[in-house]
């Protein structure tokens, strides 16, 4: 890894506005690291026209004084984001050669902040996975392995390219975006920090959609402070997207003062499920035993619906995206199959979307249109939905109550190798989803800070849950925890 | 509540998508193992719950009815797999 494709966004913007690094060369540093990490697979579609051009217009920026934080700083961006002109596939078949002719909401205005495209990255296929295993492009891999093993492991998913490529130091920081825990799923499995904000924070424009009311673009970054830096120029009002929340977007970075003293954290009795690791218990306790250290009270609190909170997830997200992936009909864009010859307009939709769609695509949109069908609407979809409603009143309660923010684990285990669940049934793999699920359907915002190591060398995560539009505060106990856990480890480089 | 071939071959039409014959017993068996799992929510009271229909209790904005966009043609058909005409091109749809 060289040193300054491995610098934090801070580090980064600290030393361009002294004049000490110019985007340029961060650019190029940026670009080499990525041109030798072809083993990891991360990157998907290379952009180095686009980010070149992009770092000379941010240097000359730079040198004019109005450089805002990002400006400089070489990203790379999850493959489900539309950027105008460059392939924009999420990871899909169907999408294959689709060039969309506008910008997502979220990356323009990283662009307008003077960051820089490396490339586009690898994810589950419509960011249905967790464990990048369903993308088109093949897995990507995670930089991590464990000890005295080169058994290649899971970035974890959906957004595995992006957690991959920031842990390898490809890029400073990179876009993820989290339906069920893609974000912070995958940061736990490869030791960086990566932040799901309320829903509404971010514009979802330009975002192809999974589940509407579950997306939401954040920031996976290296530390606390860049995910606090990287969401101030994601964040904000779009007239494109009415679900995005017109309210002020606080100074994130500002907040980060680690002093916690007085708050109250809540550990949900619910969350220590049967079978859970002792690793990841102990890792639990000692992430409350730091935040206590650091002033917090550490109470126990009860989240009574948890145990619903994936089923209902996988009546709601598969009902939203058999809607959303109906668009996929090989008439505007993407894939058409070759017909033979009498084949009608219905021929053409059905081999169009099966030869598009890989089988956990196409299953969860025949999952969805079965909930969604005459007879069963009620019994799945609305009883789901009202099981939501009891979810986020949990959360309600708890805030009500005085809660700060909840303490979890972030994933039940470290990062598994690549094809171990090959012969699970699906729902094995849902599983992953355990902790982070339920915080998408409260809408409320989440992140995985890396806390540890476990027996085998491989990073594990904690996740801090905070109350809605409440970032900053998040982001500060998210500051805490990171400062006394003081996880500073780096895989070893073999790609 | 059980799902046969039958049952897995009305829902691909349904989402269409095609599936061959010889592979319906397979997707009827997932098919059961995911609503096995969402059965549990069976278990739930949810006498008097209302759906949850947004996250927060914010109205959606509204705007001026004004168009603010248009007269992009090219634009709209470039991605499209076969186009004619400045019109999407489609196998006949009707007779």
């Amino acid at each position: 890894m060289s040193d300054l494709s491995s610098l934090t966004i801070a580090a980064a913007r600290d030393a361009l506005r002294r004049g000490d690094v110019t985007a340029a060369d961060l650019t190029e540093a940026c670009l080499r690291e990525i041109e030798s990490a072809g083993a990891l697979n991360a990157v998907v579609h290379h952009t180095p026209d686009v980010a070149r051009e992009q770092a000379a217009r941010a240097d000359a920026r730079l040198r004019d004084g109005d450089a805002p934080a990002m400006c400089g700083i070489p990203l790379g961006i999850k493959d489900l984001f539309c950027t105008k002109g460059v392939a924009s596939q999420a990871a899909s078949g169907i999408l294959k050669g689709f060039r969309p002719e506008y910008e997502s909401t979220v990356t323009a205005k990283l662009w307008d902040a003077g960051a820089v495209m490396l490339g586009k990255l690898n994810m589950d296929e419509f960011a249905m996975g967790s464990s990048n295993e369903t993308s088109i492009y093949g897995n990507a891999v995670n930089p991590w392995r464990a000890k005295g093993s080169d058994a290649p492991l899971t970035p974890g998913g959906s957004s595995g390219g992006s957690a991959a490529a920031v842990a390898a130091g490809l890029c400073l920081a990179a876009t993820g975006t989290d339906t069920g825990g893609s974000i912070r799923q995958p940061a736990a499995f490869t030791g960086i920090t990566g932040l799901k904000p309320t829903y509404g924070r971010c514009s979802r424009w330009g975002i192809v959609a999974f589940a509407s009311s579950l997306d939401q673009a954040g920031p996976m970054t290296r530390d606390v402070r860049d995910a606090a830096i990287m969401l101030q120029a994601m964040a904000g009002h779009d007239p494109h997207d009415s679900t995005s929340a017109d309210i002020p977007v606080p100074d994130f970075e500002a907040a980060l003062t680690g002093d916690i003293r007085g708050t109250k954290i809540g550990i949900p009795r619910e969350y220590r499920v049967e079978g859970m690791p002792p690793e990841i218990a102990q890792l639990w306790d000692d992430g409350a035993e730091m935040l206590r250290d650091a002033g917090a009270e550490v109470v126990e609190i009860s989240l009574p619906h948890t145990q619903y909170a994936l089923p209902a997830y996988y009546v709601i997200a598969p009902a939203e995206a058999s809607s959303n992936l109906a668009r996929y009909d090989g008439v505007r864009f993407g894939h058409r199959a070759k017909l033979a010859p009498g084949d009608g307009i219905t021929e053409m939709y059905e081999k169009t979307r099966a030869e598009g769609f890989g089988a956990e695509v196409q299953r969860r949109v025949m999952v969805g249109t079965y909930v969604l069908s005459a007879g069963f609407y009620d019994a799945y979809y609305n009883r789901a939905r009202k099981v939501r409603t009891l979810i986020k009143r949990d959360f309600d309660e708890a805030f009500a109550a005085g809660v700060d923010a909840i303490l979890t684990p972030a994933t039940p285990s470290a990062a598994f190798g690549l094809g171990e669940m090959a012969s699970a049934d699906p729902v094995q793999m849902y599983l992953n989803d355990v902790f982070t699920v339920t915080v998408n359907l409260a809408g409320l915002p989440g992140i995985s800070v890396p806390a540890g190591l476990d027996r085998r060398g491989l990073p594990l995560g904690l996740q801090l849950i905070g109350k809605p539009w409440d970032e900053a505060g998040l982001l500060n106990h998210a500051y805490a925890l990171e400062r006394a856990a003081g996880f500073t480890a780096r895989p070893d480089r073999w790609w | 509540m059980s799902i046969d071939t039958a049952t897995a071959a009305k829902v691909a039409k349904l989402a269409r998508i095609r599936v061959e014959d010889d592979a319906l017993p397979a997707l009827a068996a997932e098919f059961n193992t995911i609503l096995g799992f969402i059965e549990q929510l069976g278990e739930v009271d949810v006498e008097g719950v209302e759906p949850m229909t947004g996250v927060t209790p914010i109205r959606l904005k509204r705007r001026d009815d004004v168009v603010t966009d248009g007269n992009q043609q090219a634009a709209v058909l470039s991605n499209a797999p076969d186009a004619r005409e400045g019109f999407f091109a489609v196998p006949k749809v009707v007779e």
